[in-house]
This record gives C-alpha cells, sequence and structure tokens, in this order.
C-alpha cells in the first residue's frame, strides 16, 4: 500500500516553508526600512513569526523524509534510489543526503538554525540581516519546491517526495500503478563509512555559516553603518572558517581512508570548489581584523566578505548544475535545476554588487599611505596572496562553465583540465604556500611589536636560525632537495617556531590573544606535513622478482605493483609480508573470517559457521550458527612481519557492487612518523579463480596417502549425509561426503567433496575447493567391497592478489596541525564573543 | 605614484599571468581525428576525447577486449564526430565502466592506437537509477 499521507505532508511542509520564508523575507524588509517605532516592531515581530513558522516547516521536511528512508517507504523515490533494507541505521542517515534534494535541505536547515540564533541574539540587526537571511531560505526552499508551472511546463525544483512511479517512466507503473519495489536501489558503498556521516553535515554548516558575515555586510551598505557590521560579523566568518576547513579536512580524510588514489586532496573539481571559497574567506577574516584595529581595508573586507558568498554559490552551481559533468568524477549530474541555480547566483552577485557600487563613495578610507613596516601592510600582502592562492585554483576550475558561457554565445571553446590534476595545482599551489608560511612568521611580529627595520632583524634573528637548524637537519636525514621542497620545508618550519616565540610571550601578558599565534603554528604544521605526506609520498610495492606481473600491463604498474601467491612471502617496506588470504566480516561484530570456515546460504547475507569461528583468541561464533554477513565486501589478509615475528596485519578491502562496480579501499598502519598505505591493484578475477585443469583421475585405497597439486593428502572420513547446508536430502538420494585432509606448507586444509547418488534420478557432484593451494577435489565414486575410492583432482594457480603500497611521511603532522589551527580559531572565537557580550550590554548591538 | 598604485598593479600582473599559464597548460576536448592530427604533427600534449562505448542494436557494449592477464583491457570508443577508435587502457577497468552513459579519455595516440592514462565516467545512473529492478 503506498503511504501517500507521508509524502503529502511533507510536500505541505516544502511548501509552507516557502511561503513563510517570502513572508519573513517581506516583513524583515518592511521593518527595516519602516522609520515609525511601533510599526517598525510590529513588522519585526511579523518577520519573527514567520521566520519560526518557516524554520519549524524546515524540521518538518526533514521529519517526514527521515521517516520514509527510516521506514523504507519505496513508493518514494528519494528511499528507493538511496537506500535499501539492508544498510545499518547509521548509513539511513548519510542516505538523508546522498541526493541533491537532500543535500539542499541540509544547507537549508543550518541557515534555519543560524537564522534563530541571530534573532536570539541580536537586537539592532535583526531586521536587515535576517531580510537576506529570508531571501535566501526562500531561494533555496525553492530548490526542493517541485512545482510545475502549469501552461508553462517550468518545472520550479525538485521535490524529495516524489513518487517513484511520477519518477521513473517504468512500465510496469501502467500495468501495476501501485506497484512498490520489494527493496531499494541501496546506497553508493563509497559512501558507506562513517566519515560520511559526519562530513556533509560539517561542511553544509561551514557553507550556511557564510552567510552571516555576508549578511551582515550587507545590512552595514544598506543601513550606511560601514564601520559597525564588522564586528558582529568577524566572529561568525571565524566561526565560518574554523568549521568549514575541519569539512574539507574531513573529506580529506574520507578520500585517504576509501578511496585509493594514495592521498587526502586530488584537486578535483569539486574539491576545488570548496577549496576556493575557503582561502578568500581566510583572507577576509584578516582583512576585517585589519580594521577592527587600524580603520584600513574597510573596502578590502566588504569585497571580500561578498566574494566568500559568491564563492559558496559559484561552487553550489559548478557542482550541482551539471556543468562539470564531463571534468570531474563526482559532481551531481543536472536535476534540471541549472537555470534555478544560475539565477540564484546572479541574484545575490548583482544585487550585491550593485549595492557595494551605489555606496562605495560614501565607504570610509584611510587617506594615508601605509608604511611599509606597519602589520597592516603584511597582512594586507598576506591576504593578496590567498585570494591569488584561490584565484588560481579557480580559473582552471571553471573552464567546463566558460566552455558552456561561450558556447551558449555561439563560439567555440573546449578548454579543458590539464591531465595530471595533482601534479599541474601543485606546481604553482607549492609557491603560494611558501609565501603564506613566511608572511605568517614575519606577519605576526609586526602584529604584536611597533617595529623598525632594527628591531625587525633583532625579534626574527633567533626564529630565522632556529627554522634554518632544523631546514638543514631535516634536509640530510629526509634528502630533501627538491628547491621548492626546501623552500616550503624552511617557511613552514620559520612560522612555527617564531609563532611559538610570539605566543609564549602573549601566554605570559594576555593568553585570551593567544588565538592568532596558535592558528598560524597550526598553518605552519599542516605546510610541513603537506610537504612530507604528499612530496615524499613513496611507493613501496616495488616489484623486485625481475618477473613481470604481466606483459600486457604497462611498465609502470609491473613496476610499482607487488603479486602475491597465497603463503609465499615478499619483501617490502622493511617487512616480510605474505598474503595469507580472503577473509569476510561479519555484520554486527568485529573481526574478519576466513571465507572456508562458512558455508553460504541461498540469502547471500546469511551464512552458516561450519566450525568455531575466533578472531584474535575470542570466539565470534560457534560451530553451526547461523549469521549476517556483508557480502560486498572482501578483504585480503596480509601479514607484516619482522625477524620471524608478526608486527601487524592489514586488511585492504575490495568492495563488489553490482551496481556501483568493485571499489579497493586501503588498509593503513599509521606510526607516529609513517603512514603505510596499501591496496588491492588488481585482484584474482572470477575467471582466474575458475581456470581449472584437466582432472587427474585417482583411485585410491581409502587409507592410503596421495599427493593432490604436490601436496600429501589423506582421507580422514567418508560418511553418508543427511543434510546439505541446512537443507534436508530427499530419501531418493544417497550423499557422502569425504573429508581429505590436505598439507600445505603453513598449515592442514579441509576439502569436502560430496557424491550424490540418485537411486530413481541422476544424482550429483559436489567438489571440495582448498583456493589456498589452488586444488579441487571431486569425489566421483566409492568402491565398497575394494575399499576404495575415485577422485578427480584439479589444479590451477594458487590464489593470488596484486598489492600497491606506499609509505606517507608525517601525515600525522598535518592532522595535528589542522587541530591546533581549530584550536586557533577557538581562542579568537571566545574572545569575539567576550567582545560581543560587551557591545551587547551597552546595548549597541 | 602610489605605493598603492603599484600594489594594484602588480596584483593585476599576476592575475593575467595566472589567466595565460592555465590557458596555456590546459588540455583540450577534440575528436579523434584532430587528435591523430596533433600527434603527428608532433604535438604530444594529452587531451580529452569525449564520447560513447560502441554499442550493439540491443543496446549492449561491444568491443571490449580484456588483455590475457585479465586486468589490463582495450575497448571500442565511439566520437562525437561518429569516428570508431580502439583505445589501450593499460589499468584494471574502472569501477561503473560498463553502465557509464559517456566516456572521456585523457590521453594520446601511440602510431595508430590511442593509448588512455585517464578515463572519466559519466554515469547518470550513479545517483539517478534511470530503469527499475522490476520485480525485485
Amino acid at each position: 500500500m503506498i503511504h501517500y499521507f507521508i509524502g503529502n505532508l511533507g510536500h505541505f511542509f516544502v511548501i509552507t516553508s516557502f511561503v513563510a520564508a517570502l513572508v519573513a523575507f517581506f516583513s524583515y524588509f518592511k521593518a527595516t526600512v519602516t522609520q515609525d517605532i511601533d510599526k517598525k516592531q510590529g513588522w519585526l515581530l511579523n518577520g519573527r513569526i514567520s521566520f519560526y513558522v518557516h524554520a519549524l516547516a524546515v524540521l518538518g521536511i526533514v521529519v517526514t523524509l527521515f521517516i520514509i528512508i527510516k521506514n523504507h517507504y519505496f513508493e518514494y523515490h528519494y528511499a528507493y534510489s538511496h537506500s535499501d533494507k539492508k544498510l545499518p541505521a547509521h548509513y539511513l542517515i548519510s542516505t538523508f543526503w546522498n541526493g541533491q534534494e537532500g543535500s539542499f535541505l541540509l544547507w537549508m536547515f543550518w541557515h534555519a538554525v543560524l537564522g534563530i540564533v541571530i534573532i536570539l541574539t541580536n537586537k539592532f540587526w535583526e531586521g536587515p540581516v535576517m531580510t537576506v537571511f529570508s531571501v535566501v531560505q526562500a531561494f533555496l526552499t525553492s530548490m526542493i519546491l517541485g512545482v510545475v508551472l502549469p501552461g508553462l511546463e517550468l518545472k520550479i525544483g525538485s521535490s524529495p517526495f516524489i513518487l517513484l512511479r511520477d519518477a521513473m517512466p517504468d512500465p510496469i507503473f501502467t500495468v501495476q500503478p501501485d506497484f512498490i519495489p520489494q527493496d531499494g536501489a541501496g546506497l553508493n558503498p563509497l559512501l558507506q563509512n562513517y566519515w560520511m556521516v559526519i562530513h556533509p553535515p560539517t561542511l553544509f554548516l561551514g557553507f550556511a555559516a557564510t552567510l552571516v558575515p555576508f549578511s551582515f555586510c550587507i545590512a552595514g551598505l544598506w543601513l550606511k553603518r560601514y564601520r559597525e557590521w564588522v564586528r558582529p560579523a568577524l566572529p561568525w566568518s571565524l566561526f565560518a572558517g574554523a568549521i568549514l576547513g575541519l569539512g574539507i579536512l574531513m573529506g580529506g580524510y574520507w578520500a585517504y581512508e576509501t578511496l585509493n588514489f594514495g592521498g587526502y586532496w586530488n584537486w578535483d573539481p569539486v574539491e576545488n570548489a570548496v577549496y576556493v571559497p575557503w582561502l578568500i574567506l581566510i583572507a577576509s577574516i584578516h582583512t576585517m581584523i585589519t580594521y577592527k584595529n587600524s580603520e584600513t581595508a574597510l573596502k578590502a573586507s566588504i569585497i571580500l566578505v561578498i566574494s566568500v558568498f559568491i564563492l559558496i554559490l559559484y561552487s553550489t552551481f559548478l557542482t550541482r548544475s551539471g556543468v562539470l559533468g564531463d571534468a570531474s568524477v563526482h559532481s551531481f549530474t543536472d536535476l534540471g535545476l541549472s537555470g534555478q541555480l544560475l539565477l540564484y547566483l546572479l541574484f545575490f552577485m548583482v544585487v550585491a554588487i550593485a549595492l557595494a557600487i551605489i555606496r562605495w563613495k560614501e565607504i570610509p578610507s584611510s587617506k594615508t599611505e601605509i608604511s611599509t613596516y606597519s602589520r597592516e601592510f603584511w597582512i594586507f600582502i598576506g591576504a593578496t596572496v590567498l585570494c591569488l592562492m584561490g584565484f588560481q585554483v579557480l580559473v582552471p576550475t571553471s573552464f567546463p562553465a566558460w566552455n558552456q558561457l561561450v558556447e551558449s554565445f555561439g563560439g567555440t571553446s573546449n578548454l579543458a583540465l590539464p591531465g595530471d590534476q595533482v601534479e599541474y595545482f601543485s606546481k604553482f599551489q607549492i609557491w603560494f604556500a611558501i609565501a603564506i608560511g613566511f608572511l605568517s612568521a614575519i606577519g605576526q611580529f609586526f602584529w604584536w611589536k611597533k617595529i623598525d627595520r632594527k628591531e625587525l632583524v633583532n625579534q626574527l634573528f633567533g626564529p630565522f636560525v632556529l627554522a634554518l637548524l632544523g631546514a638543514v637537519i631535516i634536509i640530510n636525514i629526509a634528502r630533501v632537495y627538491n628547491f621548492g621542497y626546501v623552500l616550503l620545508l624552511f617557511a613552514g618550519l620559520f612560522t612555527v617556531i617564531s609563532n611559538a616565540k610570539i605566543l609564549y610571550s602573549i601566554l605570559k601578558s594576555s593568553p585570551a590573544l593567544s588565538g592568532g599565534a596558535v592558528a598560524h603554528i597550526g598553518v605552519g604544521l599542516m605546510l610541513v606535513g603537506i610537504l612530507f605526506s604528499s612530496g615524499y609520498s613513496k611507493v613501496v610495492s616495488l616489484n623486485n622478482t625481475g618477473m613481470l606481473i604481466s606483459r600486457q600491463l604497462s611498465e609502470e604498474f609491473n613496476r610499482e605493483n607487488l603479486l602475491l601467491f597465497v603463503h609465499e612471502p615478499r619483501d617490502m617496506a622493511g617487512y616480510q609480508i605474505e598474503y595469507i588470504g580472503e577473509r569476510i566480516e561479519p555484520r554486527y561484530k568485529s573481526g574478519f573470517i576466513k571465507k572456508s570456515d562458512v558455508e553460504y546460504t541461498d540469502d547471500p547475507y546469511t551464512v552458516v559457521a561450519k566450525q568455531d569461528i575466533t578472531f584474535k583468541n575470542k570466539l565470534l561464533y560457534k560451530a553451526g550458527e547461523r549469521f549476517e554477513i556483508n557480502p560486498e565486501n572482501t578483504f585480503y589478509e596480509i601479514e607484516f612481519r619482522k625477524n620471524g615475528k608478526v608486527v601487524f596485519v592489514q586488511y585492504p578491502r575490495l568492495q563488489v557492487n553490482p551496481r556501483f562496480g568493485n571499489m579497493a579501499s586501503p588498509d593503513i598502519n599509521h606510526k607516529a612518523t609513517l603512514d603505510l598505505y596499501s591496496y588491492i591493484s588488481a585482484p584474482m578475477t572470477e575467471e582466474a579463480k575458475e581456470d581449472w585443469s584437466e582432472p587427474e583421475e585417482l583411485t585410491i585405497k581409502r587409507t592410503a596417502q596421495f599427493f593432490a597439486n604436490d601436496y600429501v593428502a589423506t582421507v580422514e572420513s567418508l560418511n553418508r549425509i543427511y543434510e546439505i547446508g541446512g537443507q534436508k536430502i530427499d530419501s531418493s538420494f544417497v550423499a557422502i561426503k569425504a573429508e581429505i585432509l590436505v598439507r600445505g606448507e603453513k598449515q592442514e586444509y579441509v576439502a569436502e567433496p560430496i557424491l550424490i547418488i540418485g537411486t530413481q534420478s541422476r544424482g550429483g557432484i559436489m567438489p571440495g575447493v582448498i583456493p589456498e593451494l589452488g586444488l579441487k577435489i571431486s569425489l566421483i565414486n566409492v568402491h565398497p567391497q575394494t575399499d576404495e575410492l575415485t577422485l578427480n583432482i584439479f589444479t590451477r594457480q594458487k590464489d593470488w592478489v596484486v598489492i600497491k603500497a606506499l609509505e606517507k611521511p608525517f601525515v600525522n603532522v598535518l592532522w595535528i596541525g589542522t587541530l591546533v589551527l581549530m584550536t586557533g580559531f577557538s581562542i579568537a572565537m571566545m574572545r569575539r564573543f567576550r567582545e560581543f557580550k560587551l557591545m551587547k550590554t551597552k546595548g549597541q548591538e | 605614484m602610489k605605493k598603492s598604485h603599484i600594489f594594484i598593479i602588480v596584483i593585476i600582473a599576476v592575475a593575467v599571468a595566472i589567466i595565460v599559464s592555465s590557458t596555456n597548460d590546459a588540455s583540450t576536448y577534440v575528436t579523434f581525428t584532430e587528435a591523430y592530427k596533433m600527434a603527428s604533427s608532433g604535438k604530444s600534449k594529452s587531451i580529452h576525447v569525449v564520447g560513447d562505448l560502441k554499442k550493439d542494436a540491443s543496446g549492449k557494449v561491444v568491443g571490449i577486449e580484456a588483455g590475457a592477464d585479465k586486468v589490463s583491457f582495450s575497448f571500442v570508443m565511439v566520437d562525437e564526430g561518429g569516428k570508431e577508435q580502439k583505445v589501450y587502457y593499460n589499468q584494471p577497468m574502472p569501477q561503473d565502466f560498463i553502465r557509464s552513459e559517456k566516456v572521456v579519455v585523457i590521453g594520446g595516440y601511440k602510431g595508430e592506437d590511442f593509448h588512455a592514462e585517464k578515463i572519466l565516467l559519466k554515469c547518470p545512473s550513479k545517483y539517478q537509477e534511470q530503469t527499475l529492478n522490476a520485480g525485485v
């Protein structure tokens, strides 16, 4: 039965939230332009109530959509295309923002929350700021409106509450309009990762937070309060900078753990689209702080704060309109909203720029020339470098949009991103990063001390020499000989040491102001971490056997990948490594289980334990117990040994999903200074697994030893059995199972071939397979008179797997640097928050 | 001239330099015929070709050949000008390959063969399933 009510309710909430946002916009607008105090209060109250209604409706949409997903109402397109019944509860949450509509919803949700915070905390700015908020919300809500204008055939928005039969023109719906699929299509296995539960909400909170400074800026221009908007906007910019940065890094960590390009950053257009606004956001924080202290850089702050929000909209446009189609692996496809997205982008761009131009002449700016030895000068240079750094990424990332633009005017443009994006962007970005490193070291001194040339040299001498010394030592140990890398290393160390010196002196006098120094230490650490983990990432899975894996593969693949046969040790990265075999994972317990320890059933998710299953000396399942597994995942157990002792075990994963294809995820061994990162670069294919030799027929005495593929084997028992895989055998058949023990190099294996003899019809043969030894044995006859049995022995290559492994030095420095940076942001935020409370008690905000 | 003017001029110069260098370094989308001409005239820059996998009348993808090692593979691609070309890719088949609607290969000609260094796939199905697994 189709659950119409819940979808209608959801749709009702969507319409309510859209209308309420428009009403809130109108009321707040009136409240801002009305002079009469009483009327103003009336409009404000109106606006507030409508925004609360809007926020409640947004919450309502979220709850209804979640109910649909949670209860598996597959008559709804959203639930059908993004989830299935097997999905664990926490991934149902990621389902929520897997589709475009859901991620818009997430974004709206954060805007609504932030809007309420503004209403509750800010008296003076509520009217104009909430006007901007409401109009943004109206635009966003329209994206999920899902209304088709009659007559015009114009679709506005794409609703998450659309029924499957309306979304997919499948013939089954003409025959059976009430058809509901039994199960959904499932969630992309790549997204079934805990980072995907927390990364999108963090990123979208960062996106949403950039609206706050933008709104304050527009409010300031609108009310001609050119100076006053900076104060309340600054803490929000800091908040946005911290959260957006954290969100980006989480995405990087997800990619590091889940994808196999061997790093955390790939310069994919989708990544660039958030990286650029973040850089500009950081630049805007710097100019705003400068303005607060010295009345300069106000115009620059206005330009940058507006740019950040426009860039956020632009990145939304790029990733969701389908423009990036040919250029990015993971952009969304067009939902027919590209026109609407473009309108959204252009509306705010035109309004904001027009407002800035109209007011430009009135914006106060300082007439005095800035001195080269002033802190303003150096911070301004820093902000400029950040902007250019962003601009360098923005230009190539915009090629696809540029091509479309040129083509829509009838021209031809076929620019594409360079083939090797990582190399291309890195070669430019490193120079900007070096500049940022030096500026963060020097700029901070200017900030805290009024100094001239002599004093500067005095102050900087110590850190400079220390950093130089540190750099020389590291260069010699780590063999950093690339000129750019040497400079970046030095710049990073210089930043860390200078800022540590400043931090030391600030902590003595006023610890509350230490945010800047702490944040810049974080930046320095990040630069060093990025330099080593990316610049000195080294392939260690070098093929030193002198034999090619395959002649058809490229020379590079043959050189940089290691073919491991099961139980044949190889040397790699100072370890002796040995491939042990394929493993599966139980759904509700942690651990890895041998494939041969379980018997499969008709349901791919359910298996039966053949014997007691232990993992790390802990009993997981008793013999005969049924339990669930994740059939998509296979893990490849690889032991890493030193001096004969197992140091650690890795389980790189291969995920096979008929809808999304194969995906190899690495396993990473973290040490303080080094990550060892391995993944499956070529698994043994199903064809290779079934590539058996012609059988060798063997008739042996039941108690005799025999050779199978050169391994010694004996028949342990020969018994009649009455059920197979939990199924009773029909009485017209006789089934005999042989238990054959085969002694491998490392351990003993058991093959259990079964012979089924039919008394009325034909029987069958079920061979026993030992993939680790490349051995298949069938029982084809028993001769009770002579106490003999006849076996067919098939052989193939032993199980193998090809891996690629990389060493990533000092990745931890990057993660630690990020945490330090976030701490710096938090300290700065606390300080600005105290400032705000002071202003509030004075009644100025 | 004021210092700030010099500053602005420097910024503009850098910005222009960035645009120029980006356009120079950019790869381009071309057809196989153009790519072949470029290669034979000695330009070795890697280029992008957009096209579809060759399909038979029933919509089944044809022309995919696995290497003997079952890891590398080659396939037949039809570019936007309708030209068919065998493309070699000496890495395992990417996920979603067969299901992709549109393929972008990045690489160049080596003699008569097109060798791809990288393959990008466009799969509308990745996020929007187009047909139903009816009956399931």
